[in-house]
């Protein structure tokens, strides 16, 4: 365990217990910016275990474009290239078709992967990249300030959306990841969430299986959809942020599998 | 030094990516560039390296960085309104210091113009294009070996400086054929180390990152200097430029690429006639050839800029003669091309019109 | 030795093709040589030309605007190239192809009925190698032997059966010229 973290915890007994918790080799040991309550810090963690759990440090390379999740570099110890706004799975493309023998995944946000990087991400899913996508879908543009995502519900009140969003006028939630099962070169995509202990351990569950599917060189895309929250741009404490994801969010992104491998 | 192989210009320009140990291509359709990412999706994927015929431009550009990210040769190819799509990418591939080549065999615009030969992205080549301060290094072949050539040269200037290279051509010479040789080359020899750099994994603990992005104001402008300094270092070193009987020249023509082949043949044709012209041709575009036009500048009376635009290089030869002496433009724009008889007419004309008392040497 | 020559006709006449064998039969006789065609969207039935230089010398323009010899293969190209024709230069057109003959007197014309000869040679697409043959007799920049190396070259392996066909039509072509010089008194 490393020092600094125990820094300020004295605990007699600490010398003469077993460590049941501590943080992962992979996460860097410096405080994250995000905002009190948000998901993206869980998922950091989750990805970090799955990596050390893996043993894939020195051969992963984590692609975050731009979203709040730009910065994940500065807390993730493994190599990692910013992305521009929509085009992480184009980079991995290029760096998995160079060297097949790296692990590849892309983290991105809402806006990123369903509206502005909508034609890449449903392209490099089509042509069955051996990568694993990250999808956070938290519905809304957190960075740039709480504008509307393409995810944001019916009537839901952003900053771009003011009177809550009208269909006629501006769509309907995008359900990407039941299009992307669509295709053949997805070849296992879910859906969960990390509101409470037991779906953080579902989502680390289909994390380690993305990846592993990924290392077996299986035939396409693995696609992590967590439903997540943005207690500021939603201006929700993270528990209220929490609830509205079970009483309304859920409804309409419906958690778990949506494409499983085929057995062979 | 191989056989010749009578090939077109984007033919060349493929195999030499290839013979220059190119790990990864990505690219898509656009005339008149198409033969190249033909040539590549039949030969790349069993010579050692992977091609991916992409869904856009953007698509290829952001492919390109990812593979040179993790420290491998990587190209993309593409015509006028696709490197217009591009520029974003580009902008962040300079900032993070990422090297690779790129390649826009211009066609005629603006809009989306016409599928004949042109100059006309010239400023956007040499001025940025993109958002932010950045320079490409700029290179502008005139002949099918010069399309194989620079492609070396380009991959090697990239690395060297850690620079993405853009080899500026047209259509006319992606399109036509000429004997090329492809000459020997050592791919293990000119290979750089990018072990600190490249993101392959983090095998040592510490992590290497990729990015352009730098919150910190004063973080900003420090790799905007230290930009800025790589850049002076290549105007310094990288320079190169052909010169055609300038030695007793009383007026230069200054041309570049196709223009500059054109223009050669004005100037046998002046000189058939006893009129004592010469050619410049600026073979680096940035880094610009700037001494030479300076001192041009204090040897000749007149100087001719040739272009297939609207006068765009232009700007950089008047501003580096700085109004010594004069300087006429003759170009062709929309896809035509300047013959040799209009130039030769231009210069004529040029010489009637050339009054030495106007003209105050300083 | 520089030859500076344009072929000029419809899309799928071969135009391009016979450039290209002229111009890789010029780099067998170790000669700089430029191949420019006319590209664009235009496709079977469509105009098509290219410039083919042969040159001792390296070429500097692959751009020219006069020709030492024109080979012209439909009537909107007599229209059009008639006049670029350098003086003391040479024109030859397919006879079946052209309505207007030509007019000019400074330069040496002559009229191939190389279509005919390629329907007696039961191949229409060699056409435009009776053409070629035509301009090897008038011009003397290439020997037949070097053309024969090239369609080596410009022929995909499969079609190297054809081989004796096209040097036949070649041949044709090049008697076919001596014919048209004689009946007009020039070679
Ligand atoms: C080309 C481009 N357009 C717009 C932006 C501004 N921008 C930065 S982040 C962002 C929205 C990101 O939202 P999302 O992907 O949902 O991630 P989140 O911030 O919610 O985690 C936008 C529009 C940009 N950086 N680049």
């Amino acid at each position: 365990m490393s020092d600094t973290f125990n820094e300020g915890i004295t605990c007699e007994f600490l010398d003469d217990c077993d460590i049941v918790w501590d943080r992962p080799d992979s996460l860097l040991d410096t405080r994250l910016h995000y905002c009190p309550g948000c998901g993206h810090s869980v998922v950091h963690r989750l990805l970090m275990e799955v990596v050390d759990e893996l043993g894939i440090r020195d051969r992963t390379i984590g692609i975050a474009p731009v979203g709040c999740s730009v910065f994940a570099y500065n807390y993730l110890n493994i190599d990692m290239q910013q992305a521009a706004h929509g085009r992480a799975t184009a980079v991995a493309t290029g760096i998995k078709r160079v060297r097949p023998d790296r692990i590849v995944f892309t983290y991105q946000g809402d806006g990123d992967l369903a509206a502005i990087g909508t034609g890449e991400t449903i392209h490099t899913v089509n042509r069955g990249e051996n990568i694993v996508i990250i999808f956070i879908n938290n519905g809304i543009y957190g960075m740039t300030g709480g504008q509307m995502a393409p995810t944001t519900l019916p009537g839901v009140k952003t900053s771009t959306t003011t009177s809550g969003r009208d269909v006629s006028i501006h769509g309907h939630p995008l359900k990407i990841a039941e299009m992307l099962a669509l295709l053949p070169g997805a070849y296992y995509v879910t859906r969960t969430s990390v509101i409470s202990a037991n779906h953080v351990r579902k989502t680390k569950k289909a994390l380690l299986k993305a990846f592993k599917y990924q290392m077996e060189g299986k035939g396409g895309v693995s696609f992590v959809e967590v439903v997540s929250n943005c207690p500021a741009g939603w201006k929700m404490t993270p528990v209220d942020s929490n609830k509205w994801l079970e009483t309304n969010v859920f409804d309409n992104f419906p958690l778990g599998d949506i494409k499983l491998p085929v057995k062979d | 030094m191989s056989q010749k192989h009578l090939m077109k210009g984007n033919e060349a320009l493929a195999e030499a990516a290839i013979r220059a140990g190119m790990k990864g291509y990505f690219g898509y359709p656009i005339t008149p560039q198409s033969e190249l990412l033909e040539y590549l999706s039949v030969h790349l994927n069993n010579r050692g390296g992977s091609f991916v015929q992409a869904e856009s431009e953007i698509a290829a550009i952001n492919m390109v960085y990812g593979a040179a990210g993790i420290g491998e040769r990587a190209m993309t190819s593409t015509s006028s309104p696709g490197f217009s799509l591009m520029q974003e990418c580009i902008s962040y591939i300079a900032c993070a210091e990422l090297p690779c080549l790129l390649v826009n065999i211009v066609r005629g615009g603006p809009g989306l113009g016409t599928i004949q030969p042109s100059q006309g992205d010239y400023f956007q080549a040499v001025k940025g294009g993109g958002h932010g301060d950045y320079k490409l290094i700029v290179l502008a072949p005139n002949s099918v070996q010069e399309m194989a050539d620079f492609v070396y040269l380009g991959f090697d200037l990239a690395d060297k400086y850690r620079n993405p290279v853009l080899i500026l051509s047209d259509g006319a010479l992606g399109q036509m054929m000429e004997a090329v040789k492809f000459p020997d080359y050592d791919i293990e020899a000119h290979k750089v180390d990018k072990s600190e750099w490249a993101t392959t994994g983090n095998a040592t603990g510490t992590h290497k990152v990729i990015t352009s992005l730098y919150i910190k104001t004063e973080k900003m402008e420090e790799v905007n200097l230290k930009l800025q300094a790589k850049y002076r270092e290549i105007q310094e070193k990288e320079v190169r430029y052909e010169t055609v009987e300038t030695e007793d020249a009383d007026l230069v023509i200054v041309a570049f690429g196709l223009s500059a082949r054109v223009a050669h043949k004005a100037v046998d044709i002046c000189r058939e006639q006893g009129m004592k012209v010469g050619l410049l041709r600026p073979k680096t575009l940035f880094p610009f050839p700037k001494d030479q036009i300076k001192s041009l500048a204090e040897q000749v009376d007149q100087m001719l800029v040739v272009e297939m635009n609207a006068g765009q290089m232009l700007e950089d030869v008047q501003l580096n003669v700085s109004g010594k002496i004069p300087v006429e433009f003759y170009g062709r724009m929309g896809g035509l091309i300047p013959t040799p008889d209009e130039i030769v007419n231009k210069i004529k004309s040029m010489y009637e019109q050339y009054n030495p008392m106007e003209v105050t040497h300083v | 030795m520089n030859e500076e020559i344009i072929i000029a006709g419809f899309g799928g006449q071969g135009v391009l093709s016979m450039g290209m064998t002229l111009a890789y039969s010029g780099m067998v006789e170790d000669k700089e040589v430029v191949w420019m065609p006319s590209y664009g969207p235009e496709m079977r039935g469509g105009t098509a030309n290219c410039t083919v230089i042969l040159s001792d010398k390296k070429v500097s323009s692959p751009i020219i605007n006069q020709f030492d010899t024109a080979i012209i293969l439909n009537q909107p190209s007599m229209d059009k190239f008639e006049s670029a024709v350098k003086p003391g230069g040479v024109l030859m057109y397919e006879t079946n192809n052209i309505i207007n003959q030509p007019t000019r007197t400074d330069i040496s014309i002559f009229s191939i009925p190389a279509n005919m000869e390629s329907v007696k040679l039961q191949n229409k697409k060699i056409m435009n190698m009776v053409m070629l043959g035509a301009f090897l007799s008038a011009r003397h920049v290439i020997p037949l032997k070097s053309i024969i190396e090239a369609l080596k070259k410009v022929l995909p392996e499969r079609h190297h059966h054809l081989i004796p066909l096209n040097e036949q039509a070649l041949t044709r072509g090049m008697e076919l010229h001596k014919v048209a010089a004689n009946s007009e008194g020039r070679s």
